[in-house]
């Protein structure tokens, strides 16, 4: 953004209009579908996020000063709703059942190995952009619990120790590819 | 009958009144927290739940509507427990220290709980918020206190229109953000601090107030705010004698409680350490006079760029400085004639002080020359009105703008120049009105607008007349109203027919199908639709056409019409054509019948606190007190009479920009300025300074050692207005009173008693020892009863009648109640005059060597020369310097950068300052103001093309070119 966040105090200095440029295609041809349709925010941030897998600050600024809504609102409607993430995603997203049935069958232990072997908490990403870990309610999986879902992958019957090497076996698998 | 019982009460209720406000206003006290009588009601507290009879369950008595035989009980057992509850709940969320809050004894949760018993929650939950947001100067945001009512969300958004603010986050992470939880200033916020007004808790706190304590070691003052024409009512928070902060009060007549940023936050100036304190003399007349024995000269350097010109000048006692002032004067007089004086009088001093002024201009000196720096901003509309309707002044009342049906906005920055003006068109616009905005820069009212006209700069003529030429066509002009309330229809109504919608839209640049909606939103006063409420940016320019209504159709005019009024300011008057161009809104206004109602009319929107006042008692060179020309024998000879002489000089005066040139060509010799700051506010700044230097003798007060006063001779240190009292007339004509609040600094006086000293000491240098004109009065209210009998329009203008709301002129009597609306049964001309208008072109179009279009105005967070904003902490923070909006492909032509330098040439003179490449401004136009000493737009704009009636300068149109300076060599 604009200022310094060292130093709010300091006096404003102008550093130009992060809009100057149009906003690209792609967005545009988003705005363009739903142009003058008061009730439709949550749809174009769903388009959005479809698009670039995430809500980027000027997309929204974009957004808010393209269909005419106040941003501020536009940033309350997008931290109200959990499905919307303001970060771009890791390169793997990593969700750990924490249903009812995975639950007893131990995830949370899952969770807190991740965690501690990521160095992130959830709705976090890696620092090098590798990983994005989440939860999730049920995947409807149950008779696999605990389940993992690794981008559009199911691996059930999961113990923190797998659930590590599930991860580590997609860098080889990568390499290999 | 509307008859609702409220605990056993019967009362009657107007239609559409809710159960709360019913009850509040018979003094039943229901509790609230998330109500304010300007805002909507959004039912989130639940503590004004109250028992409905034949409910099942309470009501939230703010959103509940009255009905007919309706009955209420706003207590009961159950409703105390719940409430208990609903604090209970608020206050686990709230620390409870009151004792060492600031907001103690002021705070409504605290004063709930304390009513309900609470003292601590029985609830064993941490704090969910615990951020302090302290990042601006104005206001420290404290999360921890907030209670989430969210009516700071609900006025910014309601009232101020800004939206910067809104819940953020779910269930226990809820809190109140700015976007992307950033700083305040990246958001919208524009530092009015309204949700600071409104916020029950602690939780919004003025900086200025914070560790400053509570209660009784605070006083307060209420008084009239001295920036703007809107005259808000305001209360000054005093601790020791000094000043700690401003706030809006409930129940103040023109702005309810609401300020903007400068009102609020503008008054470090008063206790700035360059305040004039004593009486100066420069030392070149020091010298002359013996005072000093070292020869001395004034340098060549321009004051917009010295460094020390306090150097230039020795304090004297205020007995020398008006003795030397007066002799220097009555020299004058008696070599060269009372007319080689000209005095400017001041929009920023009381009604009392510009009518003694221009007393003793013309009964003290023998002139006419006075005139004030209503020339460079109204004085098309004192013509122009004048003409039309005969009064020159806003036709309606700021608060009937809530209740319009469509608003047009042409030639203001409403948001910026007039804040809490900007606030009534907001809330007409979010409760259903039309905002049409013509505007060839995109100011922030248009982020509401229905309909946006951006015409190229100086040809907006087009487009009212190709507007009126539709009406016609269709058959929406009001035939009854200009059967019976005009004259000079007919030779109007002939001119029109050449300005097709599609030739004004050659001209403008604005498509004809905008014209013909915007023709038929104003016309029949049509309120927006729903899909039409909120528009995109692309959106915005043609939506207003709507197919169902289209030109082609047979005319066909509703039964009634909705009420339509006009703002403008001085992007109508600041032209070469400005007398016409509001000529032309009349006819509009008249066209329609949309004038002499409510919520209708034209409004010029006036710019300094008392520039209404100032014209009104005739601080003009044509003009007497109320108007009355000095040409007029009869009426002249009456005022003379009042100040006990026979008779005063009846030949007009000259204007201000001509007293620039009549000092130049030396028919001006001396000069008087008071509370005025030509060397930066007036056209072509060379030009002035040569003016101002070629003078024998030049006096000036003043608060400040300006860039004026730095040429000046003798320099007397005013009174700022909160340091005296006397009345304001605001843009709606209302005359109010404003009071001291703190002392002058040093020896400073009020401008009153220093006309009035200066004026007895020239009778004695002109041996009038027995001169039977009064120049000395014990208080201001005095002199408004001395200018009561000289002006009709304020015959029944007195102190004590203005205590209040204060009074709107025409009020002739002493029982008279005032006039909010003009010409309401008859113009006050008798007839209003359509007046046939052509097209005109600016005096200095574009041309090859000076390709762009300048455009002078104000930004929101200065005022003027900014003598009084570039000194206040916050003002200077938010915007500390000056810049010019360019628009892209222009920036791109010179190859300039965004934040980069730029610098500006015209016929006049240059100016360097900083790019701000933005599409606020349309291609071929730049905008700078004029606040900037170290960029003085005045440099830059020209003096040569007045207008012929009003003789204002063209300060919209000024042809220039740019220069990157990093590709100079």
């Amino acid at each position: 953004m604009a200022s310094d966040k060292s130093d709010p105090l300091r006096k404003y200095v102008y550093r130009g209009d992060p809009l100057a440029e149009p906003p690209p295609p792609e967005l545009s041809a988003i705005f363009t579908r739903h142009r003058g349709a008061p009730d439709a925010l949550i749809t174009v941030l769903e388009d959005i996020q479809r698009q670039y897998g995430y809500l980027g600050q000027n997309h929204l600024q974009y957004l808010a000063r393209q269909l005419n809504f106040p941003l501020a609102r536009v940033y309350g409607v997008v931290t109200f709703y959990n499905l919307f993430r303001l970060d771009p995603p890791g390169k793997h997203q990593i969700r750990v059942c924490r249903g009812t049935a995975c639950h007893v069958n131990h995830s949370a232990a899952i969770l807190s190995h991740l965690e501690n072997a990521l160095g992130i908490g959830v709705d976090e990403t890696t620092p090098d952009g590798e990983f994005t870990l989440q939860t999730v309610a049920c995947v409807g999986a149950c008779s696999l619990a605990p389940v993992l879902v690794v981008d559009e992958h199911t691996y059930g019957r999961m113990t923190p120790d797998a659930a590590w090497r599930t991860l580590t076996a997609l860098d080889e698998r990568e390499a290999a590819a | 009958m509307n008859t609702i019982t409220i605990n056993g009460q019967a009362i009657a209720f107007a239609t559409g009144a809710t159960v709360l406000e019913t009850a509040l206003a018979h003094d039943i006290d229901i509790p609230r927290l998330c109500y304010h009588p300007a805002l909507k009601p959004s039912g989130g507290c639940r503590l004004c739940l109250v028992e409905v009879a034949g409910r099942p369950g309470p009501a939230p008595s703010c959103g509940l509507l009255c009905a007919d035989g309706m009955a209420v009980q706003t207590e009961s057992e159950r409703l105390t427990a719940m409430r208990r509850d609903i604090i209970d709940l608020f206050v686990s969320d709230h620390p409870m220290t009151c004792a060492a809050c600031e907001k103690d004894g002021a705070c409504d949760l605290q004063r709930y709980a304390r009513r309900y018993g609470i003292e601590q929650t029985s609830f064993d939950f941490e704090l969910s918020r615990t951020l302090r947001q302290d990042d601006n100067p104005f206001f420290v945001r404290d999360h921890q206190y907030c209670i989430l009512c969210g009516k700071c969300v609900r006025v910014c958004d309601e009232i101020v229109g800004r939206n910067a603010i809104d819940y953020s986050g779910r269930g226990f992470h809820s809190h109140i953000a700015t976007p992307f939880d950033g700083l305040m200033i990246d958001s919208s916020c524009v530092f009015c601090s309204s949700c600071v007004q409104v916020c029950p808790t602690v939780s919004l706190l003025p900086k200025a107030r914070v560790s400053i304590g509570a209660g009784e070691e605070l006083t307060r003052t209420r008084t009239i705010c001295g920036y703007c024409g809107v005259g808000c009512a305001l209360e000054f928070v005093l601790k020791d004698g000094k000043l700690v902060n401003a706030q809006g009060y409930a129940g103040a007549p023109v702005n309810d409680e609401f300020l903007c940023v400068k009102g609020r936050s503008g008054w470090d100036f008063i206790s700035s350490p360059e305040r004039l304190t004593q009486p100066l003399l420069r030392r070149d007349l020091a010298f002359q006079l013996g005072i000093t024995s070292e020869p001395w000269s004034l340098p060549d350097t321009s004051p917009l760029k010295s460094r020390k010109p306090e150097e230039h000048f020795i304090p004297v006692s205020w007995e020398t400085a008006l003795d030397i002032a007066a002799q220097k004067l009555a020299h004058v007089i008696t070599a060269h004639g009372p007319d080689a004086v000209a005095g400017l009088s001041s929009a920023r001093c009381s009604n009392e002080e510009n009518y003694l002024f221009q007393k003793f201009m013309r009964a003290g000196i023998g002139t006419n020359n006075v005139d004030h720096c209503a020339r460079l901003c109204h004085a098309s509309t004192v013509t122009g009105l004048g003409a039309a309707f005969g009064s020159g002044a806003m036709t309606n009342t700021i608060r009937g703008l809530r209740d319009g049906d469509c608003i047009l906005i042409t030639g203001s920055n409403t948001a910026e120049s007039h804040p809490v003006i900007s606030y009534e068109v907001v809330r007409a616009v979010k409760s259903g009105a039309s905002l049409i905005v013509i505007d060839p820069r995109r100011t922030p009212m248009v982020d509401h607008a229905r309909l946006w006209l951006q015409p190229t700069p100086g040809t907006d003529i087009y487009v009212y007349l190709a507007m009126m030429h539709v009406i016609l066509r269709q058959g929406w002009e009001d035939r009854a109203f200009i059967e019976q309330r005009t004259e000079g229809f007919a030779d109007f109504a002939a001119l029109l027919e050449a300005y097709t919608p599609e030739m004004a839209s050659l001209h403008s640049g604005v498509p004809a199908e905008q014209i013909e909606s915007a023709a038929r939103i104003y016309a029949l006063g049509e309120r927006q639709n729903e899909e039409m409420m909120r528009l995109g940016d692309d959106e915005i320019t043609s939506a207003g056409h709507s197919p169902n209504l289209s030109i082609s159709q047979s005319p066909n005019l509703p039964s009634s019409r909705g009420a339509s009024s006009i703002l403008y300011a001085m992007g109508i008057t600041q032209r070469s054509n400005g007398t016409d161009l509001v000529k032309t809104l009349a006819n509009l206004s008249m066209l329609c019948g949309q004038i002499g109602k409510p919520s209708t009319g034209v409004n010029p929107l006036r710019g300094q606190v008392n520039v209404q006042g100032a014209c009104d008692l005739g601080a003009l060179p044509d003009v007497l007190p109320g108007y009355q020309p000095v040409t007029d024998d009869a009426k002249r000879q009456a005022v003379a009479q009042v100040w006990g002489l026979d008779d005063l000089p009846g030949e007009n005066g000259l204007t201000v920009v001509e007293m620039t040139h009549a000092a130049i060509a030396g028919k001006i010799r001396a000069m008087v300025v008071m509370g005025e700051n030509p060397m930066l506010s007036d056209p072509n700044l060379s030009h002035v300074e040569e003016g101002l230097r070629s003078l024998e003798f030049l006096m000036a007060q003043e608060i400040f050692l300006s860039e004026t006063a730095q040429l000046a001779h003798v320099v007397l240190p005013g009174a700022a207005s909160l340091e005296k009292d006397g009345s304001f007339t605001n843009t709606e004509r209302r005359v109010q009173l404003f009071q001291p609040v703190l002392a002058a600094p040093g020896d400073a006086r009020a401008d009153w008693q220093i006309v009035g000293a200066l004026a007895a000491k020239l009778d004695e240098k002109l041996g009038r020892t027995d001169s039977p004109v009064r120049w000395r009065f014990d208080s201001t209210a005095e002199i408004l009863e001395e200018a009561a009998r000289c002006a009709p329009i304020y015959g029944g203008m007195r102190h004590a009648r203005l205590a209040g709301e204060g009074l709107i002129w025409p009020c002739p009597t002493v029982e008279h109640p005032g006039t909010p609306i003009l010409h309401t049964e008859r113009f006050s001309r008798g007839l209003g005059k359509f007046h046939p208008i052509a097209a005109q072109l600016p005096a200095e179009m574009p041309d090859a060597d000076y390709p762009l279009i300048l455009s002078t105005g104000r930004i929101l967070y200065h005022y003027h020369t900014g003598t009084q904003t570039r000194r206040a902490e916050g003002l200077d923070w938010r915007e500390p310097r000056a810049f010019v909006e360019i628009h892209p492909q222009d920036a791109a032509a010179v190859a300039l950068v965004d934040g980069g330098p730029v610098v500006l040439h015209s016929r006049r003179g240059q100016v360097r300052t900083q790019a701000r490449i933005t599409n606020r401004v349309p291609a071929g136009s730049i905008f700078l103001a004029f606040h900037w000493r170290e960029a003085p737009a005045n440099l830059l704009t020209h003096d040569f093309a007045l207008d012929p009636l009003a003789k204002i300068p063209e300060y919209k149109v000024s042809a220039v070119r740019l220069e990157n300076p990093s590709r100079r060599r």
